[in-house]
């Protein structure tokens, strides 16, 4: 699917192009959150609307995953809110955090397979786990799932036979077993070869929208989210930097974008680690 | 210099006090562990076949170490108390001396201690790499708590199978100990059992060493599977937390065993 | 590895090590040695139990023949009120002797039963009035000194 007619293609469903608040399937509003005393993030506002692809991009370690674990309810907001569906993921009782994450599928960064299982059982686990269905019918459903990503002959295979690529499809397989409305991509792309990275950018898009499910992407890969998202905020540092649609983005000025997705070593990502003058530190030695 | 002397004496202090009140603190956390545990169990118990499944993992792929050491370590007693009794010409009492020492301490702490090596490790590096590449992450975002799906099961396995690891320890130990005395040795067989039977009751001197290797079963299952759930999510990490795993335990087997021998067997004539 | 496989496998592990507790009990212990047969409770009182314990053996000419089931002071006359389970098989007559011995000078303490000439028999729960209580080492000292000092002094 060419690039552009993506693009085109939800300026229909979105004349305006911009997100509409009360379509939203993901809230966070000014959301901060620390380990101990590291700030994470500080006042993080986004929003996901539902049946669409939003991107969140940053270089490693700018806090990225920690808004996904947010959402899942895995760790809770230092400060803000995090609303799914209108519901403040922290304030749930666990049964009712437990209710609200059979909706969604994960897709985690190197998949996460459980290694004791074949890729059929991995996949018949959160079917297993969650409904009572007979064997037949989670067979069934299982290939049906196999087949959507493109491996139905590797039901049989353990994970530890799966290429990095196929072990992904798996994965994303298994996020989708129970037809969820939210699916949360960490780092789909990392480490993938450019054909097994093209599929996985493919999938993401055709299951988003065959099933009508919403899609967060973590990722820090510029060109395949472009191709595929809706829109996209970057975070640096632990703060939105920029935000946009895709088009959006290719013609944005912003330094930071810029430096982003051109792929420049220096900008307002620094190449330097914070350090003390140079010619001081070498003088240092002198005295 | 006094003053120097007392800032070091503070340090010390202040190092032991931080010691002592870690270890209450880690005592507490694992009693909350053990308490999740047991609050999932139900469940974990709803699918018997994955408790069955670890009880392969830690009982059955346990069993070759089990039964040779035990084998050997009956060898070397009956060797050994053969060479004390002749002293009294006490030859005969043969039997008593192998089977109480293993029956009562040797079946349930040796076993326990290579149970934590062979069992106990592999539990941790287990969980610890579940927890590495994500899948305890993964089962949590799917609903499923890992202490009901992943820890409850290998900790019941554990209790199942340590006594009768212990037994099988002991009961080869005891055959071993035939071997060497009546085989080898030429000690009467008739006196050798007939003794033993004579000296060594059902009731306390086996039971407290099924007790004993129940205690040792759970606290070994419980220091793998939290050394594992809280293991680094790295490669240094999950190897540290297997090294952890085998000395802490193995600590604790022994600790355990003075504690529960001072507790079982002192009041016993009365 | 299929669930069938680890299932059996499983199975033939616990059967063993059940097993092996079995063997432990009957074969090492002796479980069901005594607790089996049929048998009855006779009595005895004691000045000095000596170092009887529970489960001790009791014997009559060296056979064993029963077992001490529980030991306890008798708060009135401060004596020691030993209950023994003896065999069924074994019948002793009602003016039987019991006495607390010790095998060799070290070894384990036990009840002796000398059967006397009563053509009556001890029944459940019966009283064996004629007892003799362990001999203290020490007492048999002191008493064997006295008597020394005691002659020595009448020699004089």
């Amino acid at each position: 699917m060419p690039v552009a007619a993506t693009a085109d293609s939800h300026a229909t469903l979105s004349p305006t192009r911009r997100l509409d608040p009360a379509a939203a399937a993901i809230e966070l509003k000014d959301v901060s959150f620390a380990y101990d005393t590291r700030l994470i993030l500080r006042g993080i506002t986004m929003t996901v609307p539902r049946g669409k692809i939003v991107a969140i991009m940053g270089a490693s370690g700018s806090g990225k995953t920690t808004i996904l674990r947010l959402i899942g309810g895995q760790l809770r907001p230092k400060k803000g809110k995090v609303l799914v569906g209108g519901q403040s993921v922290a304030d749930l009782e666990p049964d009712a955090l437990y209710a609200l994450r059979r909706k969604f599928g994960m897709l985690f960064q190197f998949g996460a397979l459980f290694t004791d299982m074949t890729v059929f059982e991995n996949i018949a686990f959160p079917m297993r786990e969650h409904t009572d269905l007979p064997e037949s019918m989670i067979r069934d459903l299982v290939l049906m799932k196999l087949n959507a990503v493109g491996l139905r002959g590797a039901a049989q295979l353990m994970p530890s036979e799966l290429s990095g690529g196929m072990g992904r499809r798996v994965a994303l397989a298994r996020a989708i077993a129970l037809d969820p409305m939210l699916v949360m991509y960490d780092e789909p792309f990392a480490g993938l070869d450019p054909i097994s990275l093209a599929i996985v950018g493919q999938l993401i898009r055709r299951l988003n929208d065959a099933l009508g499910i919403t899609s967060i992407v973590v990722t820090h890969d510029v060109y395949e989210s472009l191709k595929m998202v809706d829109y996209l905020y970057f975070v640096s540092e632990g703060k939105i930097v920029a935000s946009g649609t895709p088009a959006e983005v290719r013609a944005s000025s912003d330094p930071f974008v810029r430096q982003f997705v051109d792929g420049q070593p220096d900008g307002p990502v620094r190449f330097h680690y914070p350090a003390p003058p140079y010619h001081r530190a070498l003088l240092a030695n002198v005295e | 210099m006094s003053s120097e002397a007392t800032g070091d004496l503070v340090l010390v202090l202040r190092r032991l006090g931080g010691t002592v009140t870690g270890g209450v603190a880690r005592l507490g956390y694992m009693a909350r562990f053990l308490g999740a545990i047991l609050w999932y169990t139900p469940m974990a118990l709803r699918r018997l076949h994955l408790t069955v499944r670890e009880i392969y993992f830690s009982g059955v792929l346990s069993l070759v170490i089990i039964l040779m050491s035990g084998l050997f370590v009956g060898m070397v007693l009956s060797l050994q108390g053969y060479e004390v009794l002749r002293r009294y010409s006490a030859q005969e009492q043969l039997g008593i001396v192998v089977a109480l020492s293993l029956v009562k301490e040797l079946g349930p702490v040796i076993g326990g201690l290579l149970f934590a090596s062979r069992a106990g490790s592999a539990i941790t590096a287990e969980i610890g790499l579940m927890k590495a590449t994500e899948q305890l992450s993964a089962m949590e975002m799917m609903a499923v708590d890992p202490i009901a799906r992943v820890v409850a099961p290998r900790f019941w396995a554990g209790v199942i199978s340590m006594p009768l690891l212990a037994a099988l320890f002991s009961a080869f130990g005891i055959f071993g100990g035939y071997l060497i005395g009546v085989r080898v040795i030429g000690i009467d067989a008739g006196a050798f059992w007939g003794q033993m039977q004579a000296g060594v009751n059902f009731w306390p001197d086996i039971t407290n060493g099924i007790i004993k290797s129940i205690v040792f079963g759970a606290a070994v299952s419980l220091i793998a599977v939290i050394e594992g759930y809280d293991a680094k999510p790295t490669a240094e990490g999950v190897s540290s937390a297997t090294t952890r795993t085998v000395v802490v335990s193995s600590l604790a087997i022994l600790a355990l065993d003075f504690v529960l021998t001072v507790f079982m067997f002192r009041g016993v004539g009365l | 590895m299929n669930r069938a496989a680890i299932d059996l496998w499983v199975g033939v592990f616990v059967a063993i090590g059940l097993g092996a507790i079995l063997f432990l009990a009957l074969k090492v212990g002796n479980l069901l040695t005594l607790d089996r047969t049929p048998s009855y409770r006779v009595e005895a009182n004691f000045d000095n139990i000596g170092g009887l314990k529970l489960r001790s053996p009791v014997k009559a000419a060296g056979v064993v023949v029963g077992r001490v089931e529980s030991i306890r002071l008798d708060p009135k006359t401060y004596a020691a009120v030993v209950t023994m389970r003896l065999d069924r098989d074994y019948e002793f007559s009602k003016d039987t002797i019991a006495s607390i011995n010790t095998s060799g000078l070290l070894g384990e303490v036990y009840v002796g039963l000398d059967a006397g000439g009563d053509t009556a028999m001890l029944k459940d729960g019966d009283h064996i009035g004629k007892t003799q209580s362990a001999v203290v080492i020490e007492k048999l000292i002191s008493q064997f000194l006295f008597d020394k000092a005691a002659q020595g002094g009448a020699g004089k």
